[in-house]
C-alpha cells in the first residue's frame, strides 16, 4: 500500500455511502492503519447525491480538508454519472470503480476522457442475490478493497465477520448474507 | 498504554464525559453537538454512568440547570454550539461571575443567519469576553483530552471559572479517526471527586448566591474574576505536566510546530492547524522555513508566551475562522498583534478571514499564505492587512 491513499465516494442520500466509508476506516483501522472517514454534510435528502471521503495511510494523518484530487473515486450510483463530475480531480495512476451494467463504451464516453483505471461491478445483482434486497455498500466496499489493495482479501473478510457480528447482533441471520455479497464482490469486480 | 480506538469527535467528548462520569448532565439538542449529549443519554440508559441528565426544553434552560447544580455543590456539564450558545448567553455570564467551575463542550458551528449549521467559530468568538476559559482542540483525540483536563483546571480553588472545550463542527466532530484513550479507572483518578468549599446544600454554612451586586462591590468581584482567569494559566500547565505523566500526550498554552527556526509562521485555531502542519511539512520538503503556532489556551490568553514565541520572525499570518465585522481584523489578530505590541516585539503580521460557514480550507488555501508571507518578507511591504482566504469574488467560479 502506498503511504496514504484518498478515496472519495459518491451515492446517494440512503444507498449507504457514508456507511461504507466508516465501514472502510473501520477496516483500514483494524489492519493497524491510520484513517478518516467523514461525510461532506449538506441537505441531506433520501435520493440526494452525497459525498464522503477516506484518508488511509500508514502515518497519522494531520490534513483536515476534504479530498480534490483522490487517488480512487467510488460510485455507488450510476445515474450520477451524468450529473455529478465524479472524476474531478482524480488521478490517472488510480481508479474508479462503478456500481453498473453500462457498457464499456458509455462509461468511457460518460467518464470525458479520463485516462485512468476503470473497474465495474453488478453491485445490485450480488447484493440481490446474497441477501435478497438492494443493499450497495457491501459489495462496493469489497470492491475499494480488492481495487485499491488496501488490504487481502483475507483480512477484510476476516475483519468484516467480526464487524457484522458486532453490527447485527440483533440479527444474526444477515451476517451470512453480507459475507456472501463481500465474496461475491471481491470475484466480481472487473477492469474494462 | 493507553487504548487503540477510533472514534469521531463527538464521540470522543461523550465518552470523556463517560469517564468523568459528572452528578450533572443538562442539554439540549443541537446540530453538529447533537451527538454527545446523546450518546451520553445512553450511558445513562444503560447504566455505565449514574449522572442525572436532564433534558431541558431550551440552551437557556441547560446552562440555567448547570448553574443550579454547580452552586448546589456537584459537578455539571453540557454541550451545545452556536446558536444554542447563544440562547446560553445570559446565563453563561452568570456561570461565570458566580464561579461556578461548569464545563461546557462546544462543537464549532456559524451562528446564524442566514442558516447555517456548518463550522466557523463565530459562536466562540461571541463569548470570548465572558469570564469562561477556552480551551480549542486540532482533532478528536484533543477535545478527548481537553475534556480529561477541564475540571482539574476549572475546580482549582484559585481559578474556580467555567470551562469550555471547542472543536470544529463536522471537520472533527464527525470524522472518525484513530485515538489513544485512556484506561476508565485512570480517568476516575486523574480527575478526582468534586469537593466545593462554598455550596448552596451545606448546611453548616447558609450563603446565597447570585445576590444584587452594585456600584459597592461589582467592581471587585469583576477583579476578582480577572484574577482567577490569570491564575488559570499556571493551573492550566500544572494539570497539562500531570496528564502527560499518565499518557505521554505533552500540552502547553499552544502548540509550536517547526517554529524554532521558522522565518514565516501562521497562528490558528482547531482543525485547520492540522492541515496547515501538512503545508509546512511539504514547503519543509522545498527548503521553505515555514512554522505554525496553534492555539490551545484562548481564554486567558497567553499574551506573553505568544508574544517571545513569535518574536524572531521574518512575517505572521494570524488567521480568524470569525469576521469580527470591525473593519479592523479578527479577535485572534487583535490579540496576538496586541500581545506583540505590549511586549514591545514588532513582526509584520496580516490577518486573513477564512472558512466562514463551513468554507472549506484546502491545503492550497494555507500553501497561499506562506506565499504571501514569502512575499512580505521579499518586499517589506504589506498593502492591505486585512485580508480573506478562500471568499469567492466576482468572475470567480
Amino acid at each position: 500500500m502506498e503511504d496514504l491513499i484518498e478515496i472519495r465516494w459518491h451515492g446517494r442520500g440512503g444507498q449507504g455511502a457514508k456507511t461504507a466509508s466508516l465501514l472502510l476506516a473501520d477496516a483500514a483501522f483494524n489492519t493497524g492503519k491510520y484513517i478518516q472517514g467523514f461525510p461532506e454534510y449538506g441537505p441531506e435528502r433520501m435520493g440526494a447525491p452525497i459525498t464522503a471521503y477516506n484518508r488511509i495511510s500508514t502515518k497519522p494523518i494531520t490534513i483536515h480538508s476534504n479530498i480534490y484530487e483522490p487517488d480512487y473515486v467510488v460510485v455507488v450510483d450510476d445515474t450520477l454519472l451524468e450529473s455529478v463530475d465524479v472524476t474531478s480531480g482524480l488521478k490517472e495512476s488510480g481508479a474508479i470503480v462503478i456500481n453498473t451494467t453500462k457498457s464499456a463504451d458509455y462509461l468511457k464516453k460518460v467518464l470525458k476522457g479520463y485516462n485512468g483505471k476503470i473497474y465495474t461491478i453488478d453491485a445490485r445483482k450480488i447484493s440481490e442475490e446474497a441477501l435478497g434486497k438492494y443493499f450497495p455498500n457491501t459489495p462496493m466496499l469489497a470492491a475499494i478493497v480488492k481495487v485499491s489493495k488496501i488490504m487481502t482479501d483475507e483480512e477484510l473478510l476476516e475483519d468484516m465477520k467480526g464487524s457484522f457480528k458486532h453490527k447485527f447482533a440483533k440479527k444474526p441471520e444477515v451476517i451470512e448474507g453480507n459475507m456472501k455479497a463481500l465474496e461475491l464482490a471481491l470475484s466480481q469486480v472487473k477492469e474494462i | 498504554m493507553g487504548i487503540r480506538e477510533r472514534l469521531s469527535g463527538n464521540e470522543a467528548a461523550a465518552i470523556a464525559m463517560k469517564q468523568i462520569n459528572p452528578d450533572v448532565v443538562a442539554a439540549f439538542p443541537i446540530t453538529p453537538s447533537t451527538e454527545i449529549p446523546q450518546y451520553f443519554s445512553t450511558f445513562v440508559a444503560n447504566g455505565a454512568v449514574d449522572t442525572e441528565f436532564v433534558a431541558v426544553e431550551s440552551e437557556h434552560s441547560a446552562m440555567s440547570a448547570c448553574i443550579g447544580a454547580e452552586a448546589a455543590g456537584s459537578r455539571a456539564m453540557t454541550a451545545t454550539s452556536a446558536n444554542g450558545l447563544s440562547l446560553m448567553w445570559e446565563m453563561i455570564y452568570i456561570a461565570s461571575s458566580l464561579r461556578l467551575p461548569i464545563v461546557l463542550s462546544l462543537v464549532n458551528r456559524a451562528v446564524s443567519g442566514p442558516l447555517n449549521i456548518h463550522n466557523d467559530h463565530s459562536d466562540a468568538m461571541g463569548v470570548r469576553d465572558a469570564g469562561w476559559i477556552m480551551l480549542f482542540s486540532e482533532n478528536n483525540q484533543e477535545a478527548y483530552d481537553n475534556t480529561l483536563m477541564a475540571h482539574r483546571i476549572a475546580e482549582n480553588k484559585n481559578v474556580l471559572l467555567p470551562l469550555m472545550v471547542c472543536q470544529d463542527g463536522f471537520i472533527t466532530s464527525h470524522s472518525i479517526e484513530n485515538i489513544e484513550l485512556v484506561e476508565d479507572e485512570k480517568v476516575k483518578e486523574f480527575v478526582g471527586e468534586y469537593h466545593p468549599e462554598h455550596y448552596l446544600l451545606n448546611k453548616e454554612e447558609p450563603i446565597a448566591v447570585g445576590p444584587l451586586d452594585l456600584q459597592s462591590y461589582l467592581f471587585e468581584h469583576k477583579a476578582q474574576q480577572a484574577e482567577a482567569m490569570k491564575a488559570a494559566k499556571q493551573v492550566i500547565l500544572d494539570v497539562a505536566k500531570d496528564f502527560e505523566k499518565m499518557t505521554g500526550r505533552k500540552y502547553g498554552l499552544f502548540e509550536e510546530y517547526k517554529l524554532d527556526d521558522a522565518e514565516i509562521a501562521i497562528v490558528c485555531m482547531n482543525s485547520t492547524a492540522g492541515t496547515t502542519k501538512f503545508v509546512v511539512d511539504n514547503l519543509r520538503e522545498k527548503g521553505i522555513k515555514a512554522g505554525l503556532l496553534k492555539i490551545r489556551v484562548f481564554r486567558p490568553f497567553p499574551v506573553d508566551e505568544v508574544a517571545n514565541a513569535l518574536s524572531h520572525l521574518k512575517a505572521i499570518a494570524i488567521l480568524d475562522k470569525a469576521d469580527s465585522l470591525n473593519a479592523a481584523g479578527g479577535a485572534l489578530f487583535e490579540d496576538v498583534t496586541s500581545a506583540m505590541y505590549v511586549n514591545n516585539k514588532h513582526v509584520p503580521a496580516i490577518n486573513y478571514v477564512y472558512g466562514i460557514g463551513g468554507r472549506d480550507t484546502k491545503a492550497d488555501d494555507i500553501e497561499s499564505v506562506y506565499n504571501d508571507l514569502l512575499e512580505i518578507v521579499k518586499t517589506n511591504k504589506i498593502d492591505n492587512p486585512y485580508r480573506y482566504l478562500g471568499l469567492r469574488r466576482e468572475g470567480d467560479k
